[in-house]
């Protein structure tokens, strides 16, 4: 599903150059449901924005569903991101004089769905993420975590290729992200290609995969026992 | 354009502040206001100018004979001369495009004694020996009876049109005017018809005029064939201003008067200081565009503040926009129809009160009764459609500045500011 080569990337500071990524490599199958992990610093969220099309590379090669990512403009990169990507941020970053249903449906406007299907679907996926009640609220009317899945729901809604989340869990309890990474892992059960980026070793052990990052190389990249999260909840 | 969801955050956008939308959108419909009450007034003041003209044919010129000041073909300088009937024919001839050649001759006029005599009453007016087109360049309106006519001219009939003030002064109130006959300088003539004119600021003296066939006129007063001045009216189209020298010229080679003689023909261009006056309002039409522009500005860049001011606070939101998928055209189409049509209806609302505000002078006006050189101000519909025009525009440079910096947000940025 997403192939990377030798992927570099630095960022000028004035006059001295900060080399963040240096070379990475890694392949993601389909299905696949993948913690990137590392400290601050690591450069972890720019491989995950670079992933998200948020962020070009400086070289290297991308590869994502057989499309080779390059040479993106603002619209064209507008575009892929709508069609191939999901978005699951640390804060939420839900709008927030929209409705839970409107900001679900946000990504199907873009693609251009009519309004009643739009809405359908809306109402679909908050159902399957346990928010079909709260479908008319306000963001500011829901719990953090509540938030956090009509932020996923909204992601899956556009039927994307692969589902990005960035510390999902970042700004939640225990309690609360082990709902979510249950909530995630039943996604990923019914095929969905997932990369989290974390730094908190009990959620990266929910996942299927590790890729440890320390300072822009790839230090270690394993397969894992899963840990399912519904134990916990 | 039409899309219900584009239109429903348009609205949550603008009323998510409603003070400060208020507070912008008085700069534009203040300026609107202040352009839409410029021009009415230059309206008004151009329809008190053209009042005064009234319904006299404006493409006209008249010529009358004065002395020569050079000798030419043998002749002295300083001879008085005069046109003669033949004249108009020439003119006629050579020069093209004309509609009215009225030569006139004319009896009494400011300072001279009493001339008419009707019984006891006597009476000193203006008499005029004239064709029936010159109705057509000096209207006036037949209040009872009729105008000279060709028939009158053909015959050389004595018959007389008199105004209102001749008939105030020859007759008593409420006494049979029209079959009466007048006495002008010793000779009978029928009063066949009386006329009013418009008062154009000539006061009484317009009133108190005679008309009688031109042919009549010559042969009763021994004008033989002099014509002693002359109203020319070109078609409309062409300038009489253009045609002037011509005519003169045609005269001039009739009379044997000296071609470089510019003082032997005097005449007056009735279409050049008309057309002066047109530029004069054409002239305040600009003045009230370019203050009312000027104004209207600070009003736009007052719209433009707050669109900054407001993607300033939906960096974050339009950054989630974008990772969701969002075309950077599709912002951009978002901002500038935001700010269109907060200056639409804030320019709509500058409108209906500009034109109040004239509704308002007019009622004032009309209660007050005529004041000099100014009437009914108003806006034409085309106005409002300049300023509809000017308004979408406005609207659009108001939001480009904000729209372009709006797309140039990466992202990435607007997601990094909690």
């Amino acid at each position: 599903m997403i192939q990377i080569k030798d992927l570099h990337k630095s960022y000028k500071m004035g006059k001295n150059s900060l080399h963040v990524l240096k070379g990475i490599n890694f392949n993601v199958e389909e299905g696949e449901l993948v913690a990137i992990m590392g400290s601050s610093g690591s450069g972890k969220s720019t491989l995950l924005n670079i992933l998200g099309m948020l962020d070009s590379s400086d070289s290297g090669e991308y590869i994502l569903d057989n499309v080779p990512i390059k040479d993106l403009n603002e619209t064209k990169a507008a575009r892929y991101r709508n069609k191939f990507l999901g978005f699951v941020f640390q804060s939420f970053n839900l709008i927030n004089y929209k409705s839970a249903a409107e900001n679900v449906a946000l990504p199907l406007y873009y693609q251009k769905v009519p309004r009643k299907e739009r809405q359908e679907k809306a109402l679909k996926y908050l159902e399957q993420v346990g928010l079909k009640e709260w479908a008319g609220h306000l963001p500011s009317e829901l719990s953090g975590g509540q938030k956090q899945r009509v932020a996923i729901a909204r992601a899956l809604a556009a039927e994307p290729k692969v589902l990005l989340a960035d510390e999902p869990t970042g700004a939640l309890d225990s309690k609360t992200s082990y709902e979510v990474m249950d909530l995630i892992q039943k996604i990923n059960d019914a095929g969905n290609t997932i990369l989290i980026v974390t730094h908190e070793p009990d959620i990266a052990d929910m996942c299927k995969r590790i890729v440890h990052l320390k300072d822009g190389v790839i230090i270690e990249d394993k397969k894992i026992e899963q840990i399912r999260a519904e134990q916990y909840v | 354009m039409f899309n219900r969801d584009r239109w429903k955050e348009i609205l949550e956008v603008l009323s998510s502040n409603v003070f400060r939308t208020l507070a912008t959108s008085f700069g534009v419909g203040w300026g609107i206001f202040i352009l839409i009450i410029l021009l009415a007034a230059g309206k008004g003041l151009e329809n008190g100018i053209r009042a005064d003209f009234g319904d006299i044919a404006t493409n006209t010129m008249f010529m009358w004979s004065r002395n020569t000041t050079m000798s030419y073909k043998g002749l002295p300088k300083g001879r008085r001369f005069s046109f003669k009937i033949e004249d108009v024919q020439a003119i006629n001839d050579n020069v093209p495009n004309l509609r009215f050649i009225s030569p006139r001759n004319q009896l009494g006029g400011f300072g001279s004694g009493n001339n008419v005599v009707r019984g006891l009453k006597t009476g000193a007016f203006n008499v005029y020996g004239d064709y029936p087109e010159i109705i057509r360049q000096e209207p006036m309106t037949i209040t009872s009876g009729r105008f000279v006519n060709h028939n009158d001219i053909q015959d050389k009939r004595k018959v007389a049109v008199i105004g209102v003030g001749v008939r105030n002064e020859l007759y008593d109130q409420g006494e049979t005017v029209l079959g009466t006959y007048i006495k002008i300088q010793g000779v009978n003539f029928m009063v066949v018809g009386t006329y009013q004119k418009k008062d154009d600021g000539g006061g009484e003296e317009g009133q108190k005029e005679i008309y009688v066939p031109f042919t009549a006129f010559s042969q009763a007063f021994n004008m033989g064939n002099d014509v002693g001045w002359m109203a020319i009216t070109a078609h409309d189209g062409s300038s009489i201003s253009n045609l002037k020298e011509k005519i003169v010229g045609v005269v001039k080679e009739k009379r044997k008067i000296h071609p470089d003689d510019k003082r032997a023909v005097g005449y007056f261009d009735l279409y050049e200081q008309f057309n002066r006056v047109e530029s004069l309002f054409g002239a305040l039409r600009w003045v009230a565009y370019f203050v009312g522009v000027l104004v209207l500005l600070s009003g736009i860049i007052g719209v433009s503040n707050i669109m900054l001011i407001v993607i300033k606070e939906r960096t974050k939101e339009i950054g989630i926009r974008r990772a969701l998928g969002e075309a950077p055209w599709s912002i951009k189409k978002q901002i500038l129809m935001e700010s269109i049509f907060l200056t639409i209806i804030s320019g709509m609302i500058g409108i209906v009160f500009g034109a109040a505000f004239i509704y308002g002078v007019n009622a004032v006006l009309d209660s007050v009764g005529p004041v000099d050189m100014f009437v009914n101000p108003s806006v034409s519909l085309g106005v409002v459609v300049s300023a509809l025009v000017i308004l979408i525009f406005s609207g659009l440079l108001a939001g480009f500045i904000p729209a372009q910096s709006a797309i140039k947000i990466r992202p990435i940025e607007a997601l990094r500011t909690e």
